[in-house]
């Protein structure tokens, strides 16, 4: 990132006509003004962001539960229960699966619908997307604004066994095995439908995104590959996923963030952390549980640790697999 | 075909002509495919929405026996029962209230923090931004319990005070982020006019770097929006006393107390109030919040 702000600083300097130097003792106005701008919204962030994350460090070292006057301090006896907690282990390995599916599975739909409304048009003319391609942005976009907790509702009950869309629409087409088939209540099949809603809520805001992604490559190189001879499956795969890849690790990322949280879908299919054998238990789920129904605040606050350390893991292999992945298209560049 | 038959790279190849007719015959074939991909994802998103809507005029009864008919008799029962049980209105003016302050207080606060970090120059400006991306990456789960304790300290849980302040300062980072990139994009040129004519640091931003910030402002208080009002987990933790529920802690409650009483009617009514305001909002603004959605992410 280049310096914003210092053309700024030229520019006041020279405005009041000063020394060759650009560093200079600013104006005593101009420090009340910056102290008022920055002082405001800094003391919010700190009492209410930046102390919380610091004390988590001190509190998850402590065995407090709320209650006792003074927590002991225990060292790291929390992490070392942590990692022969079964039921924790299970939530790590719950949320890491999250991690690893959500983002692929949302990423490459979201990739599709993009590529067919924006170049998958016609053969014929300009490079386009099929017809109707507004509507299809606009309604696949709906559900990101519709709150998870909600979303997580109506899928609970289009899953319930007797009374549901999913298994009503099964037997309306003629299998009749799926009559009162408890998808979120059986142990095999929760963690998938669970992770058909988080999808189906979540694809529609990187269609938007890489929609804006493809939008701004510019159109002669589209043009090009059509001279070329280049398909529709091969212009997206060579041509639109390297430009936009870069929108791509965008969405990796936050999709990895909000799949290891997954909190909210999974508190609405399954209130109180209640899954068949957890088999959908996340971290998140796990350390809620702890805090406020078992009141093992140290624990709990362990476990937060654990997930930030997982999610810093997560984002430094989708760098190192993105700057891979960049550094062979460099090379290919480079020798052809 | 195209133009791009007559250009001499393809006049080169032998059967480029074939190749050419071979291609619209399965353009067409493609074209029905992306269709038919794209309609199918079109009804997996929409179905439920309409699945919703139909059952919240059925009763408990019918919803039970035949989930896919349509109801009886098209009845508003379920909403009335839902309006006074529920709650929801009384939930709908808590969010709005909270969401309200919360998203203006970001907003100026948002403006100004980003407006210094990106046109001034002074010591440990990057620390300040940076510590502003690490918030935004770092788990906010990590932070409950300590938050949690915090706010008991400060005597603000359950509050409405309180979860404005902590909404505040969650939405914060992002906002900052996204302004500041949008303050240190706008010309110097103005700023610097404005200050020969002799405006101070104080007329500058508010009279002529804010108005000229207001696009930005528009799409990250959309985003905001979107995300303080959907936001559960915050005020489950923060928020528990009932009076001051918001809409998607209520709406929780709500679906495990239906859930035990077998009033789904009555969910499915509760469903489709706070879906319809969200949905009405969207078709007005749809248009700008993609364009927020691109611009958040771009810069």
């Amino acid at each position: 990132m280049n310096c914003p702000g210092s053309s700024a600083a030229v520019v006041s300097h020279r405005a009041r006509g000063g020394g060759r130097r650009p560093r200079r003792r600013p104006r005593p106005g101009r420090i009340a003004f910056m102290a008022v701008f920055l002082v405001l919204p800094l003391s919010v962030f700190a009492v209410f962001e930046v102390w919380p994350y610091l004390q988590a460090f001190r509190l998850a070292l402590t065995d407090w539960g709320g209650f006792s006057a003074d927590p002991n301090f225990v060292g790291l006896e929390n992490f070392r229960k942590l990692f022969s907690d079964g039921l924790f282990l299970k939530a790590l390995r719950n949320s890491c699966l999250l991690a690893l599916v959500i983002p692929t599975v949302c990423l490459s739909i979201a990739f599709a619908i993009a590529c067919l409304v924006t170049t998958a048009g016609p053969a014929v003319g300009r490079t386009r997307g099929v017809r109707g391609a507004g509507i299809y942005r606009v309604v696949s976009f709906f559900p990101y604004v519709v709150p998870a907790i909600i979303i997580g509702l109506i899928w609970g009950l289009a899953y319930s066994p007797q009374m549901g869309l999913v298994n009503g629409l099964l037997r309306a087409l003629g299998l009749d095995s799926f009559e009162n088939f408890p998808w979120l209540g059986s142990e095999s099949t929760a963690m998938p439908a669970a992770m058909v809603v988080i999808v189906w809520g979540t694809t529609g805001f990187y269609v938007v995104l890489f929609v804006a992604a493809i939008k701004g490559v510019p159109a002669e190189i589209y043009d090009s590959a059509r001279v070329d001879g280049a398909g529709r499956l091969r212009t997206a795969v060579a041509i639109t996923l390297p430009m936009i890849l870069e929108n791509v690790r965008t969405g990796y990322i936050y999709l990895g963030l909000a799949a290891l949280d997954s909190f909210v879908f999974m508190e609405a299919l399954f209130p109180q952390a209640r899954s068949p054998n957890y088999a959908t238990l996340t971290i998140t789920q796990d350390l809620f549980q702890t805090a406020f129904e078992k009141f093992r605040f140290g624990y709990a606050t362990a476990m937060g640790i654990v997930l930030a350390l997982v999610t810093l893991v997560y984002a430094v292999i989708i760098f190192s697999v993105f700057r891979l992945v960049r550094g062979r298209e460099d090379w290919k560049e480079g020798t052809s | 075909m195209t133009p791009s038959a007559r250009t001499p790279r393809a006049t080169d190849r032998a059967g480029a002509g074939r190749r050419q007719t071979k291609t619209r015959a399965r353009g067409g074939a493609v074209t029905a495919a992306s269709h038919t991909l794209l309609g199918l994802w079109i009804s997996i998103v929409i179905i439920p929405f309409l699945w919703t809507v139909m059952c919240s005029f059925k009763t408990t009864r019918e919803i039970l026996t035949a989930p896919l008919a349509l109801p009886e008799r098209w009845s508003l029962d379920n909403y009335v029962n839902a309006w006074t049980e529920a709650g929801v209105g009384r939930y709908f003016f808590n969010t709005a209230i909270v969401v309200g302050c919360a998203l203006v207080l970001v907003m100026v606060l948002g403006g100004m923090c980003a407006y210094v970090l990106a046109r001034f120059r002074f010591r440990g400006r990057m620390v300040i931004y940076y510590s502003m991306i690490a918030a935004m990456a770092f788990p906010a789960f990590l932070a409950i319990v300590p938050l949690f304790l915090l706010l008991q300290d400060l005597r603000l849980l359950n509050t409405k005070p309180g979860l404005v302040a902590v909404y505040v300062a969650f939405a914060l980072p992002f906002t900052v982020f996204f302004l500041h990139s949008f303050f240190a994009s706008l010309p110097n040129d103005v700023s610097e006019a404005a200050q020969i004519d002799g405006a101070g640091d104080w007329r500058t931003y508010f009279q002529v770097m804010l108005p000229m910030a207001a696009p930005g402002m528009a799409s990250v208080a959309i985003l905001n929006f979107i995300g303080l009002w959907n936001q559960y987990m915050l005020a489950v933790v923060l928020n528990s006393k009932k009076e001051n529920y918001v809409l998607t802690q209520g709406m929780q409650v709500f679906a495990q107390k239906a859930g035990y009483s077998v009033d789904f009617g009555g969910l499915f009514a509760a469903v489709v109030m706070t879906v319809v305001p969200v949905l009405i909002v969207y078709m007005v603004f749809q248009r700008r919040l993609q364009g927020s959605v691109s611009q958040g992410t771009f810069r």
